[in-house]
């Protein structure tokens, strides 16, 4: 039974996704099933949280090596979470003057307003400014001309990068725009590349990836693969 | 002062006036809206005869809409331009309309007129709504024709959207040959699969971490259980925690969702009970982190920085975060394989890590690693698509080579244009 119900939820739920996509009148459904999954998602926000809170107390009470930073994230796990759901230093909403609690959780101003502007944000925009860093060392191995495919890789890389700059436009400015050799001009190759031997490649690629996409579901659809039940050969 | 009223000056005037007041052309006539054929109730065909001054002066025509009827309430109708069509053009399809508006968009937008608030009173939770559409010449000089008005009109909504016939036919025909295939599989039908060096290396990948007595961290990308990628993903992980469970390895399996934590917790217990060591299991080594994204990643970078485990799978949907893992890992010098179906994500993966499962190749692990027949039947159906794929490719690309040479404007070349517009137009859009 454990394994049969969630099989059958699945079955029904893709067949009607399917179905709704080409008879309009059914659309609705389609709708509601997605509802569904975002009342589950919401739900399982509890389950995360209650995580959260067994692990990280765990890892504080057996003082693992590391444990502070675990005393960090549930300060701030609970901080964050006690000033945003009690809307504290929120006004209530004009429409609502009565109702405490009846204004934008977000406010400016408010300490939840502040901890995701002034911690929060900076603090994920350092983890994607890091990037960039990661960028310049895989792209030094990625071209090292190690043989015939890396000197290749790295030709085109050159082309594509110079056909992005002012230098790079430059160098073949002397080539003149009628004459048969323009195709040669620097930023012309660049977008020859890019139109026809990238997006070759990558709708091939795309074209694997939808086929992929439809066996996957078809097979979660009618049962034959069940490992993310925990019941199929693993 | 009095000004002098002489006859010349009065007729110099009135002369300049007539030259600098803009002549509107004549307007469109017979506008006709009718309802879209087999459509979801999203379109309205508009039709009009053209301008009789609409090769001499007309710029374009302005196709204009409003709403002028919620359920048996006439309203004013406020227009607004949908869109401008060249001269010579005599129709028109407005498309992304709707046959009813919600209760609360009724009460949003004509909230304020009384009629309107009468019928609110009914409680009704949609109401169903009338288009008006009209037509203008918009002239070269700037001018604007008399307006053309058509009767209301409600699109209508149909069993089937025929829009997407084609694309019904390409799934029949997809999920016919997949099916077809699986029971074929079933029945005895020896299948082959080629070899993928990623999908090998598992058993090395985590035959080193124990080696090395270290961990190993499987990542199922960030996103949530509702994407196929999560769910193949989790697939890997079966096999991969059954190899770990095997070898005695510990398998670490940090996820940004709460769901895919869940799921994961059920994958890992089922594949340590097959491999025998149910006891070797414990659930607190896959756990949930955060939500967010770069959260997620400062965490799993922390981690892999502290505890260096052996070997590190990245299978699932990622984004900006993948080159931020793969190089941390990297960096640490775990073995890494990777799997996304994330074009954009691919060169990055392919940089840094040492074995990648790219597009497909990523869903056809799962019947890869388990070799059951129904898997590697699905995979056989697969081909199939590809099959029709390639032949679409290959008569698109002839036509249009065809209509080039044989010249696009006349003849047969004109219908091999003809042709592969339907095609990319119609079939495969």
């Amino acid at each position: 039974m454990k394994r049969l119900i969630p099989l059958w939820i699945t079955a029904v739920a893709g067949i009607v996704l399917i179905i709704s996509y080409f008879i309009p009148p059914l659309q609705s459904w389609g709708e509601d099933a997605a509802i569904w999954f975002d009342v589950l998602a919401g739900i399982a926000f509890i389950l995360g949280g209650g995580n959260i809170l067994k692990i990280h107390l765990k890892k504080i009470s057996d003082r693992v090596p590391g444990w502070g930073f675990s005393v960090i994230l549930l300060t701030a796990f609970l901080l964050t979470l006690f000033v945003g759901l009690s809307k504290i230093g929120v006004h209530p909403n004009p429409l609502y003057p009565t109702y405490a609690w009846s204004g934008y959780y977000r406010q400016n101003g408010t300490p939840f307003w502040w901890l995701y502007e002034y911690a929060f944000k900076p603090l994920t925009a350092s983890m994607f400014a890091m990037l960039a860093f990661y960028i310049a060392s895989a792209a030094f191995r990625a071209f090292r001309a190690k043989n015939i495919e890396a000197v290749l890789l790295l030709g085109t890389a050159f082309i594509i990068l110079l056909g992005r700059t002012f230098a790079g436009v430059w160098l073949t400015s002397w080539i003149p725009d009628d004459s048969g050799f323009a195709g040669l001009k620097i930023e012309n190759l660049t977008v020859y590349i890019m139109q026809v031997f990238n997006t070759a490649g990558s709708r091939a690629i795309i074209i694997g990836i939808a086929l992929g996409i439809a066996s996957t579901s078809l097979k979660v659809i009618m049962g034959v693969d069940r490992s993310w039940l925990g019941s199929g050969e693993a | 002062m009095k000004f002098p009223m002489n006859g010349w000056f009065v007729a110099l005037l009135c002369g300049t006036a007539t030259a600098q007041t803009p002549y509107p052309p004549a307007p469109p006539t017979n506008l006709v809206a009718v309802d879209h054929g087999w459509d979801a109730a999203t379109k309205i065909d508009l039709s009009w005869d053209l301008s009789a001054d609409d090769a001499e002066q007309v710029r374009s025509y302005q196709v204009l809409k409003a709403v002028g009827r919620i359920g048996d309430v006439t309203i004013e109708p406020d227009f607004k331009p949908v869109e401008s069509v060249d001269p010579g053009t005599a129709e028109f399809r407005v498309k992304d309309l709707k046959a009813q508006l919600k209760r609360w968009e009724v009460e949003q937008e004509y909230g304020d007129n009384e009629a309107i608030a009468a019928l609110l009173a009914d409680g009704s939770k949609s109401f169903k709504i009338g288009y008006v559409f009209q037509v203008v010449a918009m002239g070269k000089d700037g001018s604007r024709s008399a307006t053309q008005t058509a009767s209301p009109i409600t699109p209508t909504m149909q069993i089937f959207d025929g829009s997407r016939f084609w694309f019904s036919v390409m799934t029949f025909i997809f999920c016919g040959a997949v099916i077809a295939f699986i029971y074929l599989a079933r029945s005895g039908m020896p299948l082959k699969i080629r070899k993928i060096a990623g999908l090998d290396a598992v058993d090395e990948a985590v035959g080193r971490a124990t080696e090395m007595g270290r961990s190993v961290m499987f990542i199922v990308g960030i996103q949530d259980m509702n994407d196929i990628q999560t769910i193949a993903g989790i697939n890997i992980l079966a096999r991969v925690a059954r190899t770990a469970a095997e070898y005695d390895a510990k398998i670490e399996v940090p996820t940004s969702r709460a769901l895919v934590m869940a799921t994961a917790r059920e994958t890992v217990q089922s594949a340590f009970l097959k491999a025998g060591r149910p006891e070797a299991y414990n659930e607190d080594l896959i756990y949930y982190v955060t939500d967010e994204q770069f959260g997620f990643v400062a965490y799993l970078q922390g981690m892999m920085v502290r505890e260096k485990p052996a070997a590190c799978f990245y299978m699932g949907s990622f984004f900006a975060e993948s080159l931020i893992l793969a190089e941390t890992g990297n960096s640490i010098g775990a073995i890494q394989i990777a799997g996304t179906a994330q074009p954009a994500q691919l060169p990055f993966f392919v940089a840094a890590c040492d074995y990648t499962l790219i597009g497909e190749e990523f869903f056809a692990a799962s019947a890869y690693l388990t070799g059951s027949p129904e898997e590697l039947g699905s995979l056989k159906g697969q081909d199939v698509g590809k099959l029709v794929v390639a032949a679409i490719l290959i008569a698109g690309v002839l036509m249009s080579t065809m209509a080039a040479i044989l010249g696009p404007d006349q003849g047969i070349g004109k219908s091999l244009v003809d042709a592969v517009k339907y095609l990319k137009d119609v079939i495969l859009t």
